[in-house]
Parts: C-alpha cells; structure tokens; sequence
C-alpha cells in the first residue's frame, strides 16, 4: 500500500522541498500544495522510474558533493586559462573511452553529469550496452592519466554510494 | 561597505568568467572543444551573480532565499544533459565510427550501434 502510494520517498520528499522553495515562503497552504505534487508527480511519472535505487551510505553523497563543487571551480579558473592564453594551435584535443565498472543507470548519469561539470571533459557517449563512456578531453597530452582520473576520483566514490 | 564590496567582487567575478565563456565560443576550433566553454566557464560565470544575489538579499535585504539554489540545481541538472545531446548529434551528423577511439566491449558506441536486446520488446 505504502509503496503504491509513494514508489519513490526520496523523489516526493524532493519535490516537496523545491515547491517549498520555489514559493520562498512556508505557509501550510504550500506545504499541502508541496505535498500533493510530492505524492501525485511520482504516480504519474511511475512508468519511466522502473527501478528503485537504493542509496548507501548517505555521509558519503555529501563528500561527494564537496569534492564536485570544488572541482567545478578548479575546471572554470582551468577552462578559462585554456582560452585565454593558449593558441589553437597547441591546444591537443582527444577522445578518450573510460570503460565503466558502475551498472546503475543513475549512477552512469550522475558520473556523466560529473565529467561534463569537471576539469576539460565532455562526456559525449556511451556505448551501446553502458559499458563505456566516451570522453571528449579539451587539452591532454596523457589521456590514460584522465581515465584513471575519472575511475579513481569519481567512479570509485560512486561505487561506494550506489551498491 | 565590507559587504558591498563581497558583493561587487562577486559579480564582477562573474561577469569575466561570462566573458571568457562567450569568447571561447568564438575562438576554438571545432564544435566539440566549442562545447567546453559554456559548459564550464559559464557555470562560475552564473553561479558568481547567483552568490552575489544571495548575499545582497542576506545580508543587505534580511531576508534568506532559496531561489539561486534553486537556480543552481536546475542548471547542474540541466547544462550536462544539453551538453550530452549537442555532442551526440554532432557525432552523429558528421563523424564515422573510425575517427572514435575504439569501444573495449562487444558493443559498439550507442550512436553506430543498437543496445542488446534492441528487437526483444516490442
């Protein structure tokens, strides 16, 4: 019954909160308002969130998070440097395939989501079967340097988030 | 005044990395290194004005609020996934599966090749 109602607890609770916030303001009409959204926007969207992921170790997300955020600075003052102050000429630009060993679907998107926010990539592609990403790298000159980046710095703290 | 000047360091801030993001659209090579700079550069280029709206109603207002955050997670939701689908057409519009490093797998890239099971379901 319980999940019937509310297939994804996380999902509502979010919505609810971002209603809350979009109103900038607390009053118990938004509440309830945030609340209906929260319980009929999941029901409705049910078919396309067959699975249910289970997160471990929530302390883990917020580590996560700080270390995104503070990358995402250190790619901006990067990317920034790189066109201003590099001719065309020596910027070296290469694809690089960085193979998966996370399954999730959202843990493939929110690794994705990472290399495209992060120092010099793009993510562009995955294959077929998501067993590999496709990686467009700005300016490298070692791309086996950026693909242990990538596994060692995001994968391997994603693996530990999503069994 | 300690205060205005956090603010307009911010905003400033915020205005050279728009600047620089904008300037790489029009001076990089192709459209896939094209792509890096809106997604990078222009994110701390949005994200400046944001923490300095958020400090002006704060700190100057007395008032907390929530929409740059709000603003901030729609835009690290939304720029990937556009980044995803602009490097994704133009893979498939003008580049052939030998320019692509190779797939280590039995399946190919998902643009020149069709999932497992791709004709299992109807």
């Amino acid at each position: 019954m319980m999940s019937r109602l509310l297939p994804h607890p996380f999902f509502s609770l979010t919505l609810t909160v971002v209603w809350l916030m979009l109103v900038n303001k607390v009053t118990v009409g938004n509440v309830l308002l945030g609340g209906f959204f929260g319980v009929v926007v999941p029901m409705i969207t049910a078919p396309y969130w067959p699975g249910r992921p289970t997160v471990r170790k929530p302390v883990h997300v917020a580590g996560y998070m700080a270390i995104v955020l503070c990358d995402i600075v250190v790619a901006n003052f990067q990317v920034a440097a790189i066109i201003l102050f590099k001719r065309n000429k020596t910027i070296h630009s290469q694809w690089v395939e960085v193979p998966l060993d996370i399954t999730s679907p959202e843990a493939i998107t929110i690794l994705a989501g990472t290399i495209t926010m992060t120092p010099g990539t793009v993510s562009a592609m995955l294959s077929a079967d998501s067993a590999s990403i496709l990686v467009h790298c700005l300016h490298t000159d070692d791309p086996e340097a950026v693909r242990d980046q990538i596994k060692h710095r995001y994968e391997r703290r994603l693996k530990e988030i999503f069994p | 005044m300690f205060v205005e000047v956090l603010i307009s360091f911010f905003l400033v801030l915020a205005g050279v990395f728009g600047l620089v993001g904008s300037f790489g659209l029009i001076k990089l090579r192709d459209s896939m290194q094209r792509l890096h700079a809106p997604t990078k550069a222009t994110t701390l280029g949005v994200g400046g004005v944001l923490i300095a709206s958020m400090l002006y109603f704060l700190l100057v207002k007395g008032q907390l609020s929530f929409h740059e955050l709000l603003i901030t997670l729609f835009l690290f939701i939304t720029a990937p996934v556009a980044a995803h689908f602009v490097a994704k057409a133009y893979i498939q519009a003008s580049m052939k599966p030998k320019d692509l490093p190779k797939c280590d797998g039995p399946y190919g890239w998902a643009v020149f090749d069709d999932p497992p099971n791709a004709f299992d379901q109807d």
